[in-house]
């Protein structure tokens, strides 16, 4: 028997599955189109299009949600990953044991967490200001944030050789220096993938707010179905929102590959 | 028992904290029962997402190429869409043209049940991963152990079950670890279609006895503690299945 030819490597980030998945949606649309149509109703793709605008600015919010919870996360995750790798142990302890609990906290409790146990109105200097569901959303995405930061850059502190610690340590640089100038820049490469890939998550579970009533892109597109009343948009709705989540984070997911590719060659 | 329960009711008359769940035997039973149905969506969707994995893998590195497009196709949807959005996409638009069976009273009810389309639902996002990890565990597999399966006459479904697999497995149980620790947290999002899961009757029992803040922290206990158990029983797995000179 011939040697068996090696299976071409799997792909899944190669573009023809984003090709091949926007043309069965199409196709789908297509038939809807053509039995609405034939049913006298105003055609799928109409009504898709007619809602796109406002579904539009939900899914802005569902961005901004993300942008802003990867943000702050990323800021107080590094705080805390620097705090995990500390050398006073009280410290150390301290930041393992919370990291490790917004960690294995599922992300919708915590979102509970703080949509009910966050004051919704607070007094500073005097004025009220109103603190919008959004906002208190967007901080019970930051904690899970936060606490997958700090494992990624324990993690990444801890992949480098030991070797890079007492080179900086014979050269005189002090702990500080050592962190600023020598760890934390290699550190940087190691961190990125896992970071985009944190807020590809991130992203994805932006529509959790919708369960707390944030007006998202997941909840407008509910209300636009209650709204419309037909049974035949279900699919295509839910569909074209898939979508739009799939645009959005595929890209991410191949940038990811890439730059872990190219980690690797350099290796 | 009632040595609990006269407890938990001395801390809500002496501090105000109301642990409905410890004394109230109405709200202690469904949310034990809630507890139960949490465990078994997780254990479920743990083993169908697994068993999806070591499938989806095994297609991948199929000779019929439409085959592998399916299974990379499958893998580059679920991945990058959220998971509550598909979850609504099978339970509300899928859901709506399953076909419906009279029950016991003669009341039609769905042939697949909110539980069963949360089932399906995490099974597949979390086997879209378990494909990728199990792939990449294979692709750690040295090309010349595959070549001596060919040699000694495996057949490609033989040499996958007898020598590849169990060693991908090895080296991926980290990833996996990871995974499954993710499912366990995404049951929670039963919940939006009506799952009679933890935080499901959690959120009714708030709602009844008005004790946000103690319920919320019930919640966040018992998901760690669960958490734990599976990091703890994956921990042991690993050691167990560790082979002298592969890994550190």
């Amino acid at each position: 028997m011939p040697p068996r030819p090696p299976a071409p490597p799997a792909r899944f980030d190669d573009p023809r599955w984003a090709a091949a998945v926007a043309l069965i949606v199409l196709l789908a649309a297509g038939v809807a189109q053509a039995q609405a149509v034939a049913a006298g109703q105003p055609g799928v793709v109409e009504t898709i299009l007619k809602w796109t605008p406002l579904i539009g600015t939900g899914f802005a919010l569902n961005v901004a949600i993300s942008a802003i919870a990867m943000a702050a996360g990323t800021l107080l995750g590094l705080g805390l990953g620097l705090c995990q790798i500390s050398l006073l142990p009280p410290v150390r302890a301290g930041s393992w044991l919370l990291t490790q609990f917004f960690r294995n906290a599922p992300w919708l409790v915590l979102l509970f967490w703080c949509i009910f146990v966050l004051p919704f109105r607070v007094t500073v200097f005097g004025a009220t200001v109103d603190i919008p569901n959004w906002l208190r959303a967007t901080i019970g995405l930051t904690l899970p944030v936060m606490a997958n930061v700090s494992e990624i850059v324990r993690g990444a502190v801890r992949s480098l050789p030991g070797g890079q610690w007492e080179a900086a340590e014979s050269l005189g640089f002090n702990r500080g220096q050592t962190l600023r100038m020598v760890i934390l820049p290699q550190c940087l490469k190691r961190m990125t993938p896992p970071w985009m890939n944190l807020y590809a998550i991130v992203v994805m579970s932006t529509p959790l707010a919708s369960i707390v009533g944030v007006e998202e892109a997941m909840a407008l597109t509910r209300g636009a179905l209650n709204a419309e009343r037909r049974g035949d948009l279900l699919i295509p709705m839910y569909g074209a929102l898939l979508l739009a989540f799939f645009a959005y984070c595929w890209p991410i997911a191949r940038a990811t590959r890439w730059l872990e590719h190219r980690a690797r060659v350099r290796a | 028992m009632e040595l609990i329960a006269e407890f938990f009711r001395g801390l809500r008359a002496s501090t105000g904290l109301n642990f409905t769940i410890f004394y109230d035997p109405f709200d202690a039973a469904r949310f034990w029962r809630a507890f139960v149905t949490t465990c078994e969506l997780a254990l479920y969707s743990v083993a169908l997402s697994l068993a999806i994995g070591v499938a989806g893998a095994f297609a991948q590195g199929a000779r019929f190429a439409p085959l592998r497009w399916l299974v990379n196709g499958y893998v580059a949807f679920f991945r990058n869409t959220p998971p509550l959005v598909q979850m609504y996409f099978f339970f509300f638009a899928l859901g709506a043209i399953t076909p419906t069976v009279p029950d016991d009273i003669g009341m039609e009810v769905p042939l697949v049940s909110n539980f069963a389309w949360a089932l399906v639902a995490l099974s597949l996002f979390a086997g879209a991963f378990n494909v990728e990890i199990f792939r990449s565990g294979i692709e750690a597999v040295p090309r010349a152990t595959v070549e001596a399966t060919e040699a000694l006459g495996y057949t490609r479904l033989g040499a996958y079950r007898h020598v590849v697999l169990p060693l991908a497995f090895r080296v991926c149980l980290p990833a996996l670890n990871n995974n499954l620790v993710n499912l366990v947290k995404t049951t929670t999002l039963a919940y939006a279609i009506g799952v009679p899961e933890m935080l499901y009757v959690a959120n009714q029992i708030w709602s009844d006895a008005l004790n946000v803040t103690e319920m919320m922290n019930v919640l966040l206990l018992l998901y760690i503690g669960l958490v734990s158990l599976l990091v703890w029983l994956m921990h042991r797995w690993e050691r167990a299945l560790r082979m002298p000179g592969y890994g550190a």
